[in-house]
């Protein structure tokens, strides 16, 4: 294994950040994890630009936006390994629960009917609503399948531990959906 | 020249935000919006599903909190079903919930916000995060790590898993305390109160640093919302509504958080997913509020364990009505670990916390349900309607974040306005401007239940929602 320090990337896109506080709940072994691997983009650290040249990318979350699919083609292109973290990003899982109404019913629900002020559906400098939610493999070629919802930090620390000594992991054996 | 400056994604918060700032020709701020840019659409999505999946679903709201969303909607389903649940259930539930706030004000405090407390809004964007942390200050980073991961462990010891955990469920919780759990909790509570004792220690020395965030950092009059006890006293679980304003004196109190549409009105504006809920005795925007731990050491007589209730009368000593600087958010957390810690203590030497009567079971007895709880960032309302197969039919949530909407917004005009000087731009006055959102803590997903970018961006969007057009500019 070489001696630099692996380049790992964590994003979230249309998730509830369950997959990332499972990240931190491999506790102490984060510091473990510290020496060996540097986050080069994340929610948790201050990167506004997704870097070139990121050796494994963990995405939560649905593609659900414009926005979303901009972002998950850019971190595609500019990464190795791409990880589908969690069950968003797997099958699409509870935001794709909206995917049975038109994206009309859920702006009228959520800015008509429960408003009590002004009642018009926000679209100004906000990404737009894709009219179906989609699971990352969907968009772009997945590298490994984590899914969970969330994934346990244990499986985590067991797909993180083999990518960095080379190997793609098989999580069937310690993860599923819904566990 | 006139110039608009995008912060975007903003980072060391939960959820999806961006950030514009207005200069003039002077380089002067004139304006600045807070956009949240996702949306799920749980008021929506949960409509055809039977009532019992609710906790289950509505914690999938939030990967920090999904308890909250627990707790709110197994009290929404409780009123669907029209039961008084067991006493012993009611403790359960409260220790849940007091475990859940341990953990998430530790995150908030340590993994997000620590970074720009220990190592300076101003220093290296590259190692100012929770890896910077781990070699600039490995105690500190460990005492974090280790308060978070005691709060994650009772959770999943009484509710079998830390994140979106089952066991709250219509009627009360699915499974009684062993009293081996009950001792495993037990043991881990003295470690935990001595990292939220020295790290409050730590923080109050700390101030000194902060004068000029402290003076800017959202420091302004407001209402300040939240529940209390009958007695007035800090409340997480059950309680009513009381509301503060800056100079602390009490606008309205004992209200019934059911009867929230009486008090609480949402408005919606074009530039962001999230709506501004507001008090409306006082219409919109004039009825901002704040909720939060900074609300609730604002509204309360006091705490009803002694630690807590020593440091919360040296924090009111700040200010001679209500604490107003946002800035102090991240003290009124440290004050309700500690709380919280002490009040597990107190309910885990009960013997009735290992009562085997910890579920009512009833059939749906009510079309309309309301679950309104403290989450650690603020007032929880869950509101469902159903038909009479149990089926959602209808869901309204308010969400504690949300709350803080209009207050967030003014914070990063006053914090803009004074930091950031279009003529000479630096990385750290930015920094400040997402500072002043990360003492609200906010939890974005939650909210909403609603990288590399552009400062202009024009999006054409049809009638249905859909993209037909769009222009982008650097």
């Amino acid at each position: 294994m070489s001696e630099r320090k692996i380049k790992l990337a964590t994003v979230w896109l249309d998730g509830c950040s369950g997959c990332h506080m499972s990240f931190l709940d491999m506790d102490e072994r984060l510091l473990e994890l510290a020496e060996k691997v540097e986050v080069v983009y994340s929610p948790l650290v201050d990167t506004k630009e997704f870097p070139e040249e990121v050796d494994v990318t963990l995405v939560e979350g649905a593609v659900s936006t414009e926005e979303d699919l901009h972002k998950i083609q850019l971190i595609r292109q500019r990464t190795k390994i791409l990880v589908a973290f969690g069950d968003c990003a797997v099958t699409g899982n509870v935001p794709a629960m909206r995917n049975r109404f038109h994206i009309r019913e859920v702006m009228q629900r959520v800015y008509e009917q429960n408003a009590t002020q002004n009642h018009k559906p926000p679209m100004d400098g906000i990404p737009a609503l894709l009219p179906r939610v989609r699971p990352v493999h969907e968009i772009v070629k997945v590298d490994v399948y984590l899914p969970g919802c969330p994934p346990r930090a244990d499986a985590i620390y067991f797909v993180l531990t083999e990518l960095l000594e080379g190997r793609i992991p098989d999580t069937a054996a310690i993860t599923r959906f819904g566990a | 020249m006139a110039q608009r400056i995008t912060i975007e994604p903003v980072t060391r918060i939960e959820g999806h935000a961006k950030i514009t700032i207005q200069l003039n020709e002077e380089g002067n701020v004139t304006d600045a919006w807070f956009h949240v840019t996702q949306l799920r659409g749980f008021e929506k999505l949960c409509e055809g599903r039977p009532f019992s999946e609710m906790p289950s679903l509505m914690a999938r709201i939030c990967g920090i909190c999904p308890v909250s969303h627990l707790l709110a909607s197994g009290k929404a389903c409780d009123q669907l079903l029209a039961v008084r649940i067991p006493e012993p259930a009611i403790k359960l539930r409260r220790l849940l919930n007091l475990a859940q706030i341990v953990q998430s004000h530790a995150l908030s405090f340590f993994h997000l916000s620590a970074p720009d407390l220990l190592l300076g809004m101003d220093s290296d964007p590259k190692k100012r995060n929770i890896f910077g942390l781990i070699e600039a200050n490995p105690q500190m980073a460990k005492d974090g790590i280790q308060l978070r991961k005691i709060g994650q462990t009772i959770i999943e010891l009484l509710a079998g898993k830390r994140i979106h955990p089952a066991w709250v469920v219509p009627g009360g919780v699915s499974e009684p305390l062993t009293a081996e759990k009950r001792d495993a909790i037990l043991s881990m509570l003295p470690e935990a109160k001595e990292i939220a004792l020295r790290t409050l220690q730590w923080f109050k020395r700390s101030l000194e640093n902060f004068r000029d965030e402290i003076r800017t950092f959202a420091n302004f009059p407001s209402l300040f919302l939240g529940l209390v006890t009958p007695e007035g006293k800090w409340e997480c679980y059950h309680g009513r509504v009381r509301v503060v304003d800056e100079n602390g004196h009490i606008v309205a109190d004992q209200l019934d958080p059911v009867e929230y549409q009486d008090y609480i009105g949402e408005a919606t504006e074009p530039w962001t997913y999230l709506k501004f809920p507001y008090y409306k005795p006082m219409g919109y925007p004039d009825g901002m509020y704040r909720v939060g731990p900074l609300a609730r050491l604002n509204i309360i007589d006091g705490f009803d364990t002694p630690l807590a209730e020593q440091e919360w009368v040296e924090f009111r000593e700040l200010e001679r009505g209500a604490v107003l600087s946002s800035f102090y958010y991240h003290y009124a957390r440290l004050i309700e670990i500690l709380h919280a810690i002490e009040k597990m203590e107190e309910l885990l030497n009960d013997p009735e916390i290992l009562s085997k009567h910890i579920r009512a079971i009833a059939g749906l007895n009510n079309l309309e349900g309301i679950g309104v709880a403290e989450a650690p960032r603020g007032i929880l309302i869950h509101h469902y309607k159903v038909n009479e197969d149990g089926l959602m039919e209808w869901a309204n949530l308010i969400i504690a974040t949300g709350h803080n909407n209009l207050a967030m917004s003014k914070g990063i005009l006053q914090v803009a306005k004074h930091f950031v000087n279009g003529k000479q731009l630096n990385e750290g006055m930015l920094n400040r401007v997402e500072a002043v959102i990360r003492a609200f803590d906010p939890c974005l997903s939650c909210s909403t239940h609603a990288v590399g970018h552009m400062p202009l961006h024009i999006q054409l969007i049809g009638p249905d929602g859909t993209l037909l057009d769009e222009l982008r500019r650097d």
